[in-house]
């Protein structure tokens, strides 16, 4: 079964700003999707549509079969948002505002408070329950939207960039959780500007630009797109002249260090080879960049119109 | 959602809404109290001897009803728009809106609070006006009803107010400029009789003369107006402001872009 089902969806805002054209979007059931886009793409319009803070123009969107024009409750009962502002009173604690919310979702008291006390520990802010939120870091408001999404368990958890301004060692247990969650049957959906967040985390993407989906497959599958990767080669010794290779292209970033470019075709032991041939000894190596990035950077750039005044490109 | 649940999401917004405005009690419950203690003491004890008696009744005592109906309105109104635009403002009316709660659990949960904080004030403010004066229930089921339709009223008109509002500027503009002067206007503190012809006419457009004379009728038993006709045109008003607010809602006026 499809999670999310979104044809044909369009927003055309009061002032004539077309943030989405069209688009059709599936989700299954128990995906950890990713949707990307630069800023502006209309990832968090779709978001909108789907958790009805904001109204379409046209289109359908189904969640887990049921349409959101007809049933609009139900499909809601379904849906866990986390949006990407912080979104909740800085005057309540924190145990009320998580309480709350599933209270808005016709959760017994009783079962909210279990809950929240399985969430707010899981997320490391049930010490702080009677805190009220504006005392909160950071860190622990992003927590405390997670925990309040979960307290009513839903199938569907929608997050709009989750981890936005938050430390590495943070964003890494959030993502821990966001893998259990999902491990436990939760559909989940990411948008975030990590793209080492999503590569890491998600199994399926989409990419948005300018109101239209321009890639819908499988992490693996897009990544498989990656023809040439650039990996950065830290040196033993200092060079004295730039080593030529074949079929291998180095660029001297300083004494010690180089770059190659590595496409599909070769091996990595063909670079070693002809370097040990040459003597040079190397200490250390990474990617010069995270793969996904390089392909979303090239899926934007073929999705762009050529800049005016460019060779080819025809008069304004 | 089942039957069960809209009420688990209704009492969760009554809860949510009593517990704000009693946990700041210093804005909200204890200056109508500190404003009434001094009208009674300047309008009644100072100045009331010398203007007489009105009704039938002593000025302290006549007046008495249209002062605590001046704080059950200002107390409703408040509530629900400060309360609501605040959701707004700080965004936390989302966690309603992408919830499963149809428009008129939302409505009702916010009317419900704003009657809350009015009968709470209202008990408050009469309390503090038998420190100054007797006062005796001549109907209680008309004193029960009128202050129940004047919060449930003033409510919605609160709500209103918020759905609209953009800045903290547009809160306090409808109770300045509107309310306030139909309050003083509305018969508090004078019978519409002293007024000339013209005027008397012009008062019965006025909703909160119906409020303060059907309240003063519930109390000392003497009203300008027919107290059953006051009760209907606040169900009517009430009935016409809970339609609006209702389709206000449904369209996403104010909240969903």
């Amino acid at each position: 079964m499809h999670a999310l089902e979104i044809r044909q969806l369009t927003k055309v805002y009061k002032n004539g700003a077309v943030a989405l054209k069209s688009i059709d979007l599936t989700v299954d059931e128990g995906a950890f999707f990713a949707l990307l886009g630069p800023n502006g793409a209309g990832k968090s319009t779709t978001i909108g549509i789907i958790s009805s803070l904001v109204n379409k123009t046209g289109g359908t969107v189904r969640i887990f079969g049921v349409d959101m024009d007809t049933h609009l409750e139900e499909a809601k009962s379904s849906i866990g948002l986390v949006p990407q502002e912080i979104n909740f009173s800085q005057f309540e604690t924190v145990l009320d505002i998580v309480v709350n919310q599933a209270g808005y979702y016709g959760v017994r008291r009783p079962l909210a408070l279990a809950r929240a006390e399985k969430y707010l520990g899981r997320l490391g802010l049930w010490e702080r329950r009677n805190h009220r939120s504006r005392t909160l870091s950071g860190g622990m408001k992003r927590r405390l939207m997670i925990a309040r999404a979960m307290l009513h368990e839903p199938r569907l958890l929608i997050l709009d960039e989750p981890t936005a301004g938050v430390d590495i060692e943070l964003r890494r247990s959030l993502w821990d959780f966001l893998r259990e969650t999902n491990a436990a049957g939760t559909t989940i959906i990411l948008t975030t500007h990590y793209l080492e967040e999503a590569e890491s985390l998600c199994r399926n993407i989409a990419i948005i630009d300018k109101g239209e989906i321009i890639e819908n497959t499988t992490m693996k599958h897009l990544l498989a797109q990656l023809n040439v990767e650039t990996f950065i080669l830290d040196l033993r010794r200092p060079l004295a002249a730039m080593p030529d290779l074949d079929c291998f292209a180095l660029r001297r970033i300083d004494e010690t260090t180089l770059s190659v470019d590595i496409s599909k075709d070769r091996s990595v032991n063909e670079l070693f080879a002809q370097l040990s041939a040459r003597g040079i000894e190397v200490a250390s190596m990474r990617n010069k960049a995270n793969r996904l990035e390089e392909v979303f950077m090239r899926l934007l750039a073929e999705n762009s119109p050529p800049e005016t005044g460019a060779p080819g490109a025809p008069p304004p | 959602m089942t039957r069960y649940a809209y009420l688990v999401a209704f009492v969760t917004i009554l809860n949510k809404e009593v517990t704000r405005f009693m946990r700041i009690w210093l804005q909200t419950i204890l200056p109508p109290a500190i404003t009434m203690t001094l009208y009674f003491v300047i309008f009644g004890h100072l100045i009331g001897p010398r203007i007489g008696e009105m009704g039938g009744f002593r000025y302290i005592q006549y007046i008495a009803p249209g002062l605590i109906m001046m704080s059950v309105i200002t107390s409703a109104y408040a509530n629900v728009v400060s309360s609501f635009f605040g959701a707004k403002f700080q965004k936390h009316i989302e966690e309603m809106l992408v919830a499963p709660i149809p428009n008129w659990v939302i409505l009702s949960g916010y009317v419900c609070g704003g009657v809350a904080r009015g009968v709470i004030v209202g008990i408050v403010v009469t309390l503090v006006a038998l420190f100054f004066t007797d006062l005796h229930m001549h109907s209680f089921w008309i004193t029960a009803a009128v202050v129940l339709l004047t919060s449930i009223l003033f409510s919605l008109g609160g709500l209103i107010n918020g759905i609209f509002a953009r800045s903290f500027d547009d809160i306090t503009i409808i109770p300045t400029f509107v309310l306030t002067p139909l309050t003083y206007l509305g018969g508090v503190f004078y019978s519409i009789d002293l007024l000339p012809e013209f005027w008397q006419r012009v008062s019965l457009a006025n909703p909160i003369l119906y409020m303060v004379n059907a309240f003063r009728y519930g109390i000392l038993g003497v009203s300008d107006i027919d107290a059953g006709a006051a009760l209907l045109v606040l169900a009517v008003i009430s009935a016409a402001l809970y339609g609006v607010c209702l389709t206000l809602l449904n369209r996403g006026v104010g909240v969903r872009t």
